[in-house]
Formats: C-alpha cells, structure tokens, sequence
C-alpha cells in the first residue's frame, strides 16, 4: 500500500475512534481543518510509526510543521528510510 | 504587575481603567459591567460561607464565578473540564461540598441533584450590597494514581506569588491561552490577565485553531500562553499564526525542548519567548528567558523570588511560596524541611540542567498526567489480556503518547498483523476507550511473550 494510502487510512481509523468527521481528504486540505484535533494527531502519528516504522517528526533535527495534508505526506516520503 | 494588597478580586477589577474583558466565543463581558454587576442573577447571596463546587460548562461562566466567588465563598472547587462524572460523588463527600454552580450546558449528573443549585451565566445584572468578606479555598483538581483525582488546596495568595516577581509576562494588554482557566497553568494566565488588568482570550473546546487564531487577532493579543503541545499544534495546523504578533510567548505544563523553541522563535521573530516550570501542588518555580531548553545550573541551591529548588535522590524539589496549602485528604504534600517533590527527574549538562522523564513512569500527554497503572488496571480486566505494561512514548505533538505491551492468557495464537490479531487489538483498545479519557488510552498495543517482573513482584518500568 502507498503511503499516502496507508495515511488516509489510519487518519479514517483515528477518526473512527476518536468520534470525529473528517473533511474531505485532498491534498490542498489544511491538517488544521481536517477534523482531527492534537491527540487525534498524536495518534495518527504513533499508529504510521508502527505501520511505516518511521517518526519523520522526531527523527529530523530540525522541527517539521507541515500544513497541508498534502505536505503531511510529503514529510512521510521524504523521510521513508 | 499589580499586587494584591488584600483587596477581592472583585476590587481588582474594579480598580481596571483601561477598557478590559473577557473574550469568548459565546459573547464578551467588560469588567466594568461585572465590577459593579452579577452573573448570579441575584441569587450569589446564597453561596456566602460555603463550600462550593463549579461546574459550570462554559469558560466564561467560571470566569465570571471566580471572580463573584472568591472573598464570598469558603471554598472553590473547580473542576476540570474533562472531569469522570463517575467521580463527582467522591469529590463532593471528601471536599464537603454544599452547593453547586453551574450554567445551562452543565449535564444533569445525579450526584449533583442533592446539592443547593444555582446559575450563572454570562449576562451581567446589576448587583446592590457587597457581601461579607471571607477567606476563600481554591481546590484544584489533578490526577491521582487511582484514577480518582486528587485535591489541592490554595488560596489567592499562593496563586499568584509568582506573579509578584518582575517577568517579560508582565506589561500585557489582551492575554489568550490555549489552556482551560480550570487548570493549574491555565489558571495563572486567568490570574496574570486580572491582576496585570488585561483582557483574556479564553480558548473554546471544539473550536478549531483557524477561529481560535482569529479571534485573537481580533483581539490584538499581546500575550500568549500555552503548553508546547498546544504550541506545536498551533504550528503545524495553523498558517494562521501569522495573523497575530504577540510581544510575548509562554510555553508551561510540560517540557519545552529546543525544536519548539526554535520554531517559535522563527514564527513570533519580536517576540519574547518563555518557559516556566509550574505544577498544581508545586505552584510556579520558574520562568526561563533566554529561549534554550532546559534551565541555567545555578538555578538549584538559591533562591530566587522566594523559590528554593534543590535534587534530591534525582528528582527536582521546590520550597516556595507559591506551593499549595495541602491536599483535602490531608495527605502531606511537602516533606519535613517543606520541599514539593516533583518527581521529574533532572540531568546536568554542562551549566545547563535538563529533564529526564518522571519517577515511576507518570506519563506526560500534551501536558495531561497518565498514571500507567489505572491504564494497565483496566487493560487487565479484559477476559483475554494476563497482564500490562503501560509507557510513554515519545510523540513530536503531544510530546508523549500512550502505549501498552500486553502478555495475553495462553499464547497469542495469531499471526503478526492478521486480521484477528488486530481484531483483539481493536476489543481491547474499545475496552479502554470505554473506561478511560481520551488522552490515557493508548495509541498502539504491541503483543509480548513476557514482561520483566522484579523480585519485589512489581513490573520493572526501567
């Protein structure tokens, strides 16, 4: 599965879970107006460690602040090991 | 900063002549109108001298309480908003409390029902006589081990000590905090925007960081308070930050490493920058301002501002002021020569101490505490799960998540990643979700054959 694939799918699944609705998933959506809050993002962010076994956020030396979905991904490509 | 000169608060605001209010998305109120005013609808008479529980849904309407409240009531036990209804009863008992404030979005909890009830809301009355003047307890709620809260006890004397010393947090127009006034931290800022005659920003539960940062461009926020958490969030999902531009930026609850730092630095370049220590028992031990991580060696074994901090067996402990009175149960908050153990354990680099984590595993969650044994008492009760190892892990938005390493009964007859592996997984996390805040659940379960178990019989936690 792509990345981009595996990433809308936990952000469907963290969602589900924490009761909320996401908007629409396209690349131009801001992450702030997606639907999930920070712990819905702390989250996400756990559950691609142990799906892509990568943290790019903690990993980079420099701090990382996507704001677009499609920069979320971006960070999860460029950072793939 | 202004001192309190044991004046109320009421007599603080009073004494206000810059036009100052609070800010919500449910409406606005001036001091002026709630100097001379009520939001008690007449009714505030009824709480004189006695010990009272704030449950009021909205910020505005605790606000408003906190200032009729205090110097009239006995006791102010203010609840948080994420309070385990589950809980009330203990609380009201151990606290002894006789009545209730509340607001029309308060849910009608049962354990409420037998208590005087009276409303506040954010329409301002006039209001005729002062009250009597009476010393208030403020009982602030933070989370026990047991999962039943604990509570301490100030008053507005140790509230605002740290308010007292000259700060770059000083000198503010219009305060805004990501924070929730009904916590420790958020609770200073409130208390900052009083005293310091500022208007606050109180932040809405639901409300989305583009409308929370509008609204305090709106307001022309000067001052801005929040935990790195709340910080990195703001950062990473909100280009808005670029609407306000405040003169100072304030990070406590948790641990301020270097990256957010750096990246407020970039996003506020005029802002002054600071990171304070702070707990609910320990009161504010210190601010830092020269925007690096960690604090300067010579802050341990001096006092400054009527602080004393010292290590002790690793951990930081502080002597001052600003600590609570006590907790309601009477359990010793401070130890024999009065020092707060905070439990977060230090480490010295150069002339630079830094935070290592936190004696017995308490887990820091966007500035929330986990105690892993009330997540790991109810994981063990699920029917398939032998036993549980509850940890942080590091987390680049909250700063720790929520994990669990689970022994099941029997082996775990499936196979890595199989759709009935994590079809258990998924039961179990519901188990959790259905008992437990947000925030304690875990983010992941990872399937082990054993956990290491000292000679004590206790789970080594490493």
């Amino acid at each position: 599965m792509s990345i981009k694939l595996t990433i809308i799918e936990q952000m469907e699944e963290v969602a589900r879970e924490q009761g909320k609705i996401l908007a629409p998933l396209k690349d131009d959506l801001a992450l702030a107006d997606c639907g999930l809050d920070s712990l819905g993002f702390a989250v996400l962010v756990a559950r691609l460690e142990d799906r892509l076994g990568i943290d790019p956020f903690s990993a980079s030396e420099e701090a990382v602040f996507p704001v677009t979905l499609g920069d979320f991904v971006k960070v999860y490509e460029h950072g793939q090991p | 900063m202004a001192s309190l000169d044991a004046r109320s608060l009421r007599e603080v605001i009073a004494a206000i002549e810059a036009p100052r209010s609070f800010l919500s998305p449910q409406g606005a109120v001036r001091f002026t109108d709630l100097a001379g005013g009520t939001s008690f609808g007449g009714r505030l008479g009824e709480l004189a001298g006695k010990a009272v529980l704030l449950a009021a849904e909205s910020q505005i309407a605790s606000a408003l309480a906190l200032i009729e409240l205090e110097a009239v009531v006995r006791r102010i036990v203010i609840l948080p908003p994420d309070a385990n209804p589950a809980h009330l009863p203990a609380i009201i008992s151990a606290a002894g409390v006789e009545a209730v404030v509340v607001d029309d979005a308060t849910p009608a909890h049962a354990a409420l029902a037998a208590l005087a009830r009276v409303r506040c809301q954010p329409a301002i009355e006039p209001m005729a006589a002062l009250m009597p003047r009476t010393r208030t307890e403020w009982v602030l709620l933070t989370s026990g081990t047991t999962g039943v809260p604990k509570m301490v006890i100030h008053d507005l004397e140790t509230l605002t000590t740290a308010l007292q010393a000259p700060s770059p947090a000083d000198g503010a127009d219009v305060w805004g905090t990501f924070y929730d006034i009904r916590r420790y931290g958020g609770l200073q800022i409130y208390l900052r925007a009083v005293l310091g005659g500022a208007s606050l920003v109180l932040s809405s539960p639901g409300e989305s960081v583009a409308d929370h940062f509008a609204r305090l461009a709106a307001a022309g926020v000067t001052h801005l308070s929040g935990t790195p958490s709340q910080w990195r969030r703001a950062l990473m999902m909100a280009p808005e930050t670029g609407m306000i531009a405040p003169r100072y930026v304030r990070l406590s609850g948790e641990i301020a490493d270097q990256a957010v730092l750096d990246a407020l630095r970039a996003a506020f370049p005029h802002a002054a920058i600071g990171h304070a220590y702070a707990s609910t028992e320990a009161g504010v031990a210190f601010d830092v301002n020269d925007g690096i991580a960690g604090f300067p060696s010579d802050y341990i074994g001096t006092v400054r501002n009527g602080v004393g901090l010292k290590i002790l067996d690793g951990t930081l402990r502080i002597r001052s002021p600003g600590v609570a009175k006590g907790y309601v149960d009477g359990e010793p908050l401070v130890d024999a020569a009065g020092f707060v153990d905070t439990g977060d354990i230090l480490e010295r680099k150069g002339e630079r101490f830094y935070f290592a984590g936190r004696r017995g595993g308490i887990i820091n969650v966007g500035g929330l505490k986990v105690h892993p044994e009330e997540v790991e008492a109810v994981i063990n009760r699920h029917p398939r799960v032998r036993m549980s190892l509850v940890r942080g892990r590091q987390n680049p938005v909250t700063g720790s998540i929520v994990v669990a390493d689970v022994v099941l009964k029997g082996e775990d007859p499936f196979a890595d990643k199989s759709p009935q592996q994590i079809a258990l997984k998924d039961d179990i996390l519901k188990f959790c979700r259905d008992t437990l805040p947000r925030h304690k659940v875990p983010a992941a379960i990872s399937f082990v054959p054993a956990l290491n178990v000292a000679a004590t019989g206790k789970l080594v936690r490493r």
